[in-house]
């Protein structure tokens, strides 16, 4: 394009000067030659000129693809951060005036959605003698992440990441969907399993530093019943009581099932009562049933069958100092692969009492048959004194006795310091 | 046999869940009894009313309690105070309640702190090193009558949106609210006028929209921080502060302990008023309104049995 426009321009300066000479020849007598040299010399300059315009827009168009890479104009402005108005429903009559400032580039704006995030640590400590579960003396037995936020109009998430010397393991990560006709909760994800009370805790939220032992000996471990799947939950309307119906569904492949087909899952269902006795007592039954197979064979089940009880006092009045928490749990275990066919047994019984502010006293009894050997029987017994520096900070002590089936003892104190940092959403009652 | 349970069961739900429940007015659920008081005076006989946590409850430790869920579950319209206040229990029985209409950011859900006069709004950075601090400002907003004016004002416009027929109904409501809580204001400025400036200690940061509208003058706490339980050092620079400004007065709302109160009325002279921050904190206070004029006269009275100016 540019080649041909110098061209054009070439053979018009020539044409032109042609055109003119011709002419001049022809008039040859009338002119004088002078003239004809002042004209030559005149249309020299005209063609000069030309060819110095068209090197120059020759060079212009060479340096032209390199533009685009040149920093605009604009950039040169003093650097400002980008703002982002205010929410119309957040501009409160002394809320945040005018915009926020949002830091470091425009896709910082995405940090208004971000989830809430929180890191709880647990560090547990072990003096003292144990035959049998041998204890690290001092370890960080878990950094507890969690992420939580609001999804969408019908939906919210929570993710529980468990750091710990074992590994980076998902505690938890589903979704609920708390709008859905019929007055049904669901929620889809890995998830711990609504079986009774201790197994829907998370370990900071227990109150011992340890897992009672009817969770370790017959639902999988110190973890408890954790698994992927569908919960769904209904309330039961009636006059008299909070009555919900949960129902679950899980992968069946966890510390307590074993599913070798892609149908061997695990089923879940749960019906818990509720009711305020007075303003500052009340009374919570459920019980819960789990089935799934498990790794003694092809068809070999577990059945698990459980029955819970709490009973809470808070005076109103007084609800940041007293208070008083009883419960217990009783667990019934069915394998099909148990030695003679028996049907393991295990509970506990828990009392927690708050006497001051920041103090807490608590006594637990717990004792469970072991799910194959269902003849060996393991109990324990613990004392505990718990501290609230503040509500973020927790330190434990927790002198336990356990007596085990074959003959091993454990005369321990254990002892946890809990530390939370970041928005943790409110826990389930 | 466990099916036959089970069939019995969901006969039983389908009973419950048949009974209709055909009830024009419109239910409301409100955080605090504060919140359900002026819902009332602007919802008159068009909606029902019920408040979650009590007057004489710390709100901001509530118990998530299941009935609580039942409650929310047959709201339409569910009314908080918010800036955090009820953090720490609320946000789960949301969840729980299984209600659409209830959601944050629904219509049925209301925050009249949007549009409240909020103080106390932490500038600069926030730790937890300085407490269970609000980073949202005090949620306290509501012991400020002019606060209550614009609570009312949100309420009504809330309703009227989700009743429209009696749009006029809440409207003349509000404008009597408004008249009567006027001429509230006029008499509680007039008694409380002559001690503008008074000095006072109070346990926690309840009471900043109060003094803020009566002049009252905060000059310490009884809690080093907030939620932070007194400390004997921090127990004797109150004591020591008390006694180089002459303070007579320390403000204790009803959920706490007298202990630490008592014991620096002691060693200052100083009186300790137990005194409601929310409707319902003592009997007499049943009322927005009479929730000032219990603070008012209970304050008159310490002011008048210690002497000072």
């Amino acid at each position: 394009m540019l080649h041909s426009f110098r061209e054009t321009c070439t053979a018009i300066a020539v044409l032109g000067a042609l055109s003119l000479a011709a002419p001049a020849f022809a008039q040859g007598t009338q002119g004088s030659q002078e003239d004809l040299r002042a004209q030559i010399a005149l249309l020299r300059q005209q063609l000069d000129a030309l060819q110095q315009k068209v090197a120059a827009l020759e060079a212009a168009g060479a340096q032209r693809p390199a533009e685009p890479a040149a920093p605009p104009t604009a950039a040169a402005a003093p650097a400002q951060p980008p703002v982002v108005e205010t929410p119309a429903g957040a501009a409160g009559a002394a809320g945040p005036a005018g915009s926020l400032p949002v830091y470091g580039n425009t896709s910082a704006l995405s940090k208004i959605f971000n989830p809430d995030i929180a890191v709880i640590g647990n560090f547990v400590g072990a003096a003292g003698k144990n035959d049998v579960e041998t204890l690290p003396a001092l370890q960080l037995h878990e950094a507890e992440v969690s992420l939580q936020a609001i999804v969408d109009p019908y939906a919210r998430a929570d993710f529980f990441l468990a750091a710990s010397p074992e590994g980076l393991e998902i505690e938890e990560g589903f979704v609920t969907f708390p709008t859905l006709p019929g007055g049904l909760l669901a929620k889809v994800g890995k998830m711990k399993a609504q079986f009774g009370k201790a197994n829907t805790f998370h370990a900071h939220n227990l109150p011992w530093v340890d897992t009672p032992m009817p969770i370790r000996n017959l639902l999988g471990g110190d973890e408890g019943l954790n698994d992927a799947g569908i919960s769904v939950s209904k309330l039961i309307p009636n006059p008299a009581l909070f009555l919900e119906a949960t129902g679950e569904i899980f992968n069946g492949t966890n510390d307590l099932f074993f599913g070798q087909d892609r149908g061997d899952l695990a089923y879940l269902g749960r019906l818990r009562g509720y009711r305020d006795l007075t303003e500052s007592t009340n009374l919570d039954l459920g019980t819960s049933f789990v089935f799934g197979h498990n790794d003694g064979g092809p068809d070999s089940t577990t059945r698990v069958f459980g029955i819970d009880a709490t009973v809470r006092y808070r005076p109103l009045r007084r609800a940041i100092y007293k208070r008083f928490l009883g419960r217990t749990e009783l667990f019934w275990s069915k394998r099909d692969d148990a030695l003679d066919g028996g049907t393991a047994f295990g509970a506990y019984v828990s009392g927690e009492y708050q006497f001051a502010r920041r103090w807490f006293a608590g006594a637990r009894y717990d004792f469970s048959d072991r799910a194959i050997d269902t003849a060996l029987r393991d109990k324990s017994g613990s004392l505990l004194l718990t501290f609230w520096p503040s509500e973020f900070s927790q330190v434990r002590g927790q002198y336990r006795r356990t007596s085990y089936a074959d003959g091993g003892t454990g005369n321990e104190l254990l002892f946890q310091f809990l530390f939370s940092v970041g928005a943790h959403g409110a826990h389930v009652f | 046999m466990t099916r036959r349970l089970l069939v019995v069961m969901l006969a039983i739900a389908a009973q419950f869940e048949a009974a209709p429940s055909a009830r024009a007015e419109l239910n409301v659920v409100a955080a605090t009894q504060d919140l359900a008081s002026i819902a009332q005076e602007i919802g008159g006989d068009k909606i029902k009313v019920t408040p979650m946590a009590k007057g004489y409850q710390d709100p901001h430790f509530v118990e998530a309690k299941p009935s609580f869920v039942l409650t929310l579950n047959r709201a339409d319209l569910l009314i908080v105070v918010g800036r955090d206040l009820e953090i720490g229990w609320l946000p789960p029985l949301i969840t729980q309640s299984r209600n659409a209409k209830i959601q944050p950011g629904s219509k049925g859900y209301l925050d009249p702190s949007q549009t409240a006069k909020i103080l106390e709004l932490p500038t600069g950075t926030v730790t937890r090193a300085m407490g269970d601090v609000h980073p949202l400002g005090n949620p306290h907003y509501w012991l400020d009558p002019e606060n209550g004016r614009r609570i009312a004002q949100a309420i009504k416009d809330r309703l009227s949106e989700l009743d429209a027929a009696n749009a006029a109904y809440y409207a003349q409501r509000e404008a009597d609210f408004g008249r009567r809580l006027t001429e509230a204001q006029q008499r509680w400025k007039a008694q409380m006028a002559p001690y503008k400036g008074l000095k006072v200690v109070t346990y926690h940061r309840s009471w900043a929209n109060f003094v803020d509208a009566f002049g009252l003058d905060v000059i310490g706490y009884v809690e080093p921080k907030p939620g932070i339980p007194p400390t004997p050092q921090h127990t004797l620079d109150v004591i020591n502060a008390m006694k180089a400004q002459n303070v007579k007065l320390i403000l204790v709302e009803p959920y706490f302990d007298l202990k630490t109160p008592n014991s620096i009325a002691e060693k200052t002279g100083a009186r300790v008023v137990v005194l409601p921050p929310s409707v319902g904190g003592v009997p007499a206070a049943s009322d927005y309104f009479k929730l000032f004029d219990t603070d008012v006269a209970l304050l008159l009275d310490a002011i008048k049995a210690t002497g000072t100016k």
